[in-house]
């Protein structure tokens, strides 16, 4: 599945990094904890939290995930939006919390 | 130039995680009688006592830096100091703006009392103080130096709480006066694993929670006098004035 699939099939608000919307997903990682990220996120994973801070889109690009997911309508603060530009990977919203969205993104890509 | 000997991590009973003895005519007496010259009084996200154990520890001759331990909306730690009390007033203004507000479970997370000179409670703060402000710790680090103030973030290798486990590293952008460690945590630890800013300062205090573990863990400042500006200049060390972990 594509980026551009699930923003679409999910309603997902793009923030910045649309030049990404082609990656493709290759699975799921959900914490808040950003040390814990850098330590176990994948490759072409989607990783949803609910941090705002810049470091989230540095360690999005150091783990080359597909993109990142702020959920019950987190916004990106301005550092943050200016690196997922930068970085080019999709900084993406969603009003409902982290357990539906992992829940939705875990069925969707169960199945595909 | 003069070896000091300072523990700036110190909670009062005004803490939910602290003992009701951490009064603070106990906390002065208990920070002379460990022998040090220099303590930091750091509640969560409350200034509210600072001054008063300043008042009982000035007496016998120590020098109080009065602030606290701030929660970032990322849950980061950090210790902020400011020399004037009218500083303090605004920075305690400025968590009033920003704090979240859950009720505090006394039964649970413990007793948050407000208390005068003589020992009368004053008011239970209703609500738990630690929980993360809604402002992120750019924001926080910003408003301490625009009033200032000294901005270390505490036990940095903490595995939770810490700038480490919170954020991942240091943000490069982020200006602090020195780096707080952890108890028994060790300088040559954390640079082994992480990038961190040559000249950097790092310190070590106690975290006290209890009246016996004041002074237990502390760091030696090198500087001419007792005063926030040396302070200052020893964490950036700054005109040959320097801090060593003993």
């Amino acid at each position: 599945m594509k980026v551009s699939e699930l923003v679409k099939k999910y309603g997902l608000k793009v923030f910045a990094g649309e030049q990404g919307l082609n990656n493709k997903i290759s699975g799921g990682y959900v914490s808040d904890l950003l040390s814990d990220v850098m330590g176990n996120a994948a490759e072409n994973e989607v990783w949803i939290t609910l941090q705002t801070h810049q470091n989230v889109m540095a360690i999005a690009s150091l783990k080359d995930l597909a993109a990142v997911i702020l959920v019950k309508g987190f916004e990106p603060d301005e550092d943050t939006l200016e690196r997922s530009r930068e970085e080019g990977i999709p900084l993406l919203g969603t009003n409902t919390g982290t357990f539906e969205m992992a829940g939705k993104l875990y069925v969707e890509l169960k199945q595909g | 130039m003069n070896k000091y000997r300072a523990d700036l991590h110190i909670h009062t009973l005004l803490s939910p995680c602290a003992g009701l003895e951490m009064t603070p005519k106990t906390i002065a007496d208990k920070a002379k009688s460990a022998g040090l010259n220099i303590i930091g009084i750091t509640d969560h996200n409350s200034t509210r006592h600072a001054l008063l154990v300043k008042k009982f520890a000035e007496k016998d001759g120590i020098f109080t830096l009065t602030g606290a331990e701030v929660t970032s909306k990322e849950e980061v730690h950090c210790l902020v100091f400011f020399e004037f009390p009218e500083q303090l007033s605004r920075f305690q203004h400025f968590i009033d703006e920003n704090s979240t507000r859950i009720p505090n479970s006394e039964e649970y997370y413990g007793y948050q009392p407000v208390i005068d000179e003589d020992e009368n409670v004053l008011e239970m703060v209703p609500f738990y103080l630690p929980a993360a402000l809604k402002v992120g710790i750019e924001t926080i680090q910003k408003q301490v130096d625009a009033l200032n103030g000294l901005f270390i973030p505490a036990h940095i290798d903490r595995s939770v709480n810490g700038i480490l486990s919170q954020l991942g590293f240091i943000p490069p952008s982020l200006k602090y006066d020195a780096l707080g460690l952890s108890k028994h945590g060790s300088e040559k630890h954390v640079l082994k694993q992480y990038v961190i800013e040559n000249k950097t300062t790092f310190i070590r205090n106690s975290d006290a929670h209890y009246p016996e573990q004041i002074g237990e863990i502390y760091s030696l400042f090198n500087m001419e006098e007792l005063s926030f500006s040396e302070i200052k200049k020893a964490l950036n060390q700054e005109d040959n004035r320097y801090c060593e972990l003993p």
